[in-house]
């Protein structure tokens, strides 16, 4: 690709602290100043801890803030680009999600005559699966407390988890619920208080 | 008024002397009270007596004896020490500007000081406690960018400033070694209405803070740090609704339903909140509580939470007054639309790198997301923005977009880059900011650059009052510009510069009129410093020296103009010429 040949071209000559007009090739400017540009080209002074470019270990030279992650290529200047030591821990990437496949479970109604599927990907919370499962059944589930569960509710939602247990939706944080739900019930609150209660 | 006086006539004055000072009390600018103090002898102690307030932008420009002789009724002292470029550690440790001579001179003349703010200074923990003691009415201590001092400074203060209002430590080196000091405060303490300790690292002890937060009920500033939990801040935000900033600590633990629910009521009553900040390590399950608490924010600082750009646009569709946003890059280009068209009000944008040494131009930022927010932030006046790449082209697209910036801080962050596009330099880009806004303040140049950026910078930019240079210009001639140029120049800064004596000579009489010059990596020797310091007695010529460079060559030079004379607290590596 042109742009990315041109970016390299630049890329290189760009890491060349020398003083030449731009756009000149000479390297060999021998005049005493030279030397004090040169004098740049070193690592971070003492906390130059070995640490892989991509590996973000560098979370734990964060104490001190000096956090040297040298990347393989080029050698640091010092103080460049100009960012303060407490901004330079190095921030994990979160990784995009890529995940195409979504993860569609069944969910039934007690009444209704037949079941549906949704993607638990989709959902980020369990006030937005809440909701949707409201608008798709037509029905209203009421306020949830650790204690009382959905009590008053004249609907409860439960889900089966990985050990076959019927369990109620909301005590268990998101991620947790999401991977060991198998299928989700609503239940009629009539039948659902045995759940409900501690 | 009769402001020509005759100083030969010995006429009694036109006011007494009380009227006079109760007229310039209300007299708080401080350039105003500067040109009070010149009109008259009676004007200039008038003013000197009125005065409570100083800035010091300089610690070494003025001793502390001066200044106790000049003004002797200061409540509130604000200091700035080292070269602003020790943030990015290229001034060495121990270098100086240290307050305790300072906490001295104060403690004698001014016993009831009431605030203390320190930008870059080195404060000791005897200093804390020296000051914890010393002074009963102390009520602000703030220190942003300090080192020297430790968590066990901060106990002192805890413990002996009874009349304390605001604690705000930011941004420090110091040494973090436990959150004990939040114990310290006294359990009849209750005066706290800011507290800021969002950057320190060590865990403080959750009740000792949930009770001072409790006790507390004129606080209206808190920022935790990054140990405090989703939950804890649940706890701490129900005891104090009347916060208008807010600073979160980690928002990644895992709640159930019912704690979400109740982190989410919790936000639902900040219908006041202007600013909010923190938030590491934020995961999307959870920025939806913030909503409610946006709607009058005007100041949103995620620059430090990772953020993808569509979890920023959907934050942004909820803050329409917004004013001021600093991000980290990991928003991309995308999420900078989101901004130019969310966010109509907005004045002041910072986009930092979230992986600043990394060589991949496919992160982070480009022209393309600063473009995006020129068309839709047409109230836009101060930037910050850390990129890899930028066209000439779109700078100038920008600026017309934006003609009233008063502070453009570009940082390409590969020395040297030319316009990607056309592989040439920066030169029109800094040609058309200096050229379009004729606000401009402050300006920080990156990119290839020849001497032509400096030879715009000098025909256009007559308001420019500070100029950050970095491995830019093609020889003496750009920096020559600049200082004949730019007639309100203050504060110039270069590293790593072709600009030898002959341009530093250049500027001798410019430099009494500025607060300071750094050089640093540039092509000075310690002739040419020599030769300026012996023609300009008034200015302090310093020359950091360190093992590695030759002899002859000085390789960081700090001049400043000062009325107290050469330092005589400077360690052996500040060579005073």
């Amino acid at each position: 690709m042109e742009r990315t040949d041109t970016y390299e071209r630049h890329h290189l000559k760009a890491t060349e602290l020398r003083l030449g007009l731009p756009g000149t090739d000479e390297p060999q400017k021998q005049s005493p100043a030279t030397a004090s540009i040169k004098s740049n080209k070193r690592a971070l002074p003492e906390s130059a801890k070995d640490c892989s470019s991509n590996n973000n270990s560098c979370a734990s030279d964060v104490k001190d803030g000096d956090c040297a992650c040298a990347p393989s290529s080029k050698a640091q200047v010092v103080g460049w680009p100009p960012v303060r030591s407490y901004r330079k821990n190095c921030f994990q990437q979160k990784k995009n999600e890529p995940d195409v496949s979504g993860m569609y479970i069944k969910v039934s109604m007690d009444g209704a005559p037949y079941l549906r599927k949704i993607d638990l990907k989709v959902y980020k919370s369990y006030p937005e699966l809440l909701t949707a499962l409201e608008n798709m059944f037509r029905f209203t589930i009421g306020e949830y407390s650790e204690k009382e569960g959905y009590n008053g509710s004249e609907y409860v939602p439960t889900y089966e988890d990985k050990d076959s247990d019927w369990m109620l939706v909301g005590d268990v944080p998101w991620d947790m619920f999401t991977s060991s739900c198998k299928r989700l019930r609503i239940m009629k609150g009539s039948e659902a208080r045995g759940l409900g209660c501690v | 008024m009769d402001c020509k006086r005759n100083r030969d006539m010995k006429s009694p004055p036109p006011f007494p002397d009380e009227v006079l000072e109760r007229i310039l009390s209300f007299i708080t600018s401080r350039k105003d009270r500067s040109a009070v103090s010149l009109v008259s002898k009676d004007w200039y102690n008038a003013e000197r007596w009125t005065r409570t307030s100083i800035f010091i932008g300089n610690c070494y420009s003025v001793s502390p004896q001066i200044v106790i002789r000049r003004f002797p009724k200061i409540k509130s002292v604000t200091i700035k020490g080292k070269p602003r470029f020790s943030d990015f550690n290229l001034v060495p440790p121990n270098w100086g500007a240290d307050i305790q001579a300072w906490l001295f001179a104060f403690a004698s003349a001014y016993p009831f000081l009431e605030e203390l703010r320190l930008k870059r200074m080195t404060v000791s923990d005897e200093s804390l406690e020296f000051l914890s003691l010393k002074f009963s009415n102390f009520k602000a201590l703030s220190l942003l960018s300090c080192d020297g001092f430790s968590t066990d400074g901060l106990a002192f203060i805890a413990s002996n400033s009874k009349n304390l209002i605001e604690l705000d430590i930011q941004e420090n080196a110091i040494d973090d070694f436990s959150g004990n000091w939040l114990c310290c405060f006294p359990e009849n303490f209750t005066s706290l209405e800011i507290l800021n300790f969002a950057n320190l690292n060590s865990d403080v002890n959750f009740d000792a803070l949930e009770r001072l937060v409790s006790r507390c009920r004129s606080l209206r500033v808190l920022k935790v740090n990054k140990n405090i939990q989703l939950g804890q801040l649940q706890r701490l935000l129900v005891k104090a609704p009347q916060l208008t900033e807010i600073g979160t600590g980690s928002f990644l633990q895992e709640l159930n339903l019912q704690q979400y629910a109740e982190l989410a009521c919790a936000f639902n009553h900040f219908k006041n909140l202007h600013t909010l900040s923190g938030l590491w390590e934020v995961t999307s399950v959870y920025l939806p509580v913030l909503y409610p608490a946006c709607t009058n924010l005007t100041f949103l600082n995620l620059s430090t939470a990772v953020l993808q750009s569509d979890e920023l646009a959907k934050v942004l569709g909820h803050c329409p007054r917004l004013q001021r946003l600093w991000v980290l890059d990991t928003v991309g280009d995308a999420g900078l639309q989101s901004v130019g068209s969310s966010c109509p009000l907005l004045e002041e944008l910072r986009v930092f790198p979230a992986d600043p040494y990394s060589q991949d131009i496919f992160h982070g930022v480009t022209e393309s997301g600063f473009l995006a927010v020129s068309r839709g932030c047409r109230r836009l006046h101060y930037v910050l923005y850390f990129c890899r790449q930028m066209t000439n082209a779109a700078v100038a697209t920008i600026v017309q977009n934006c003609p009233d910036f008063t502070h453009f801080r570009l940082c390409i962050m590969n020395p040297h880059q030319p316009d990607y596009l056309t592989d040439k330099p920066m030169d029109e880009a800094f040609g058309a900011i200096v050229k379009t806004c004729t606000k401009l303040q402050r300006l920080a140049v990156s990119g290839l650059l020849t001497d032509m950026t400096f030879e715009y910078i000098a025909k256009y930019a007559k308001n420019l009052e500070t100029l950050s240079v970095a491995f830019a210009g093609s020889s003496d001639w750009g920096m020559q510009c600049v200082l004949d140029g730019c007639p309100k120049l203050r504060k110039l800064e270069i590293r790593d510069c072709p600009f030898g004596n002959a341009a530093l000579l250049s500027g001798m009489e410019r430099y009494e009129s500025m607060r300071s010059l750094w050089m640093s990596a540039c092509n000075l020797t310690m002739n040419g410093c020599r030769l300026l310091a012996q023609e300009m007695p008034r200015l302090n010529v310093e020359v950091i020296k360190e093992d590695e460079s030759e002899d002859c060559v000085a390789e960081k030079v700090y001049v400043y103009r000062s009325v107290a004379g050469p330092r005589s607290d400077a360690p052996s590596f500040v060579l005073t010429l």
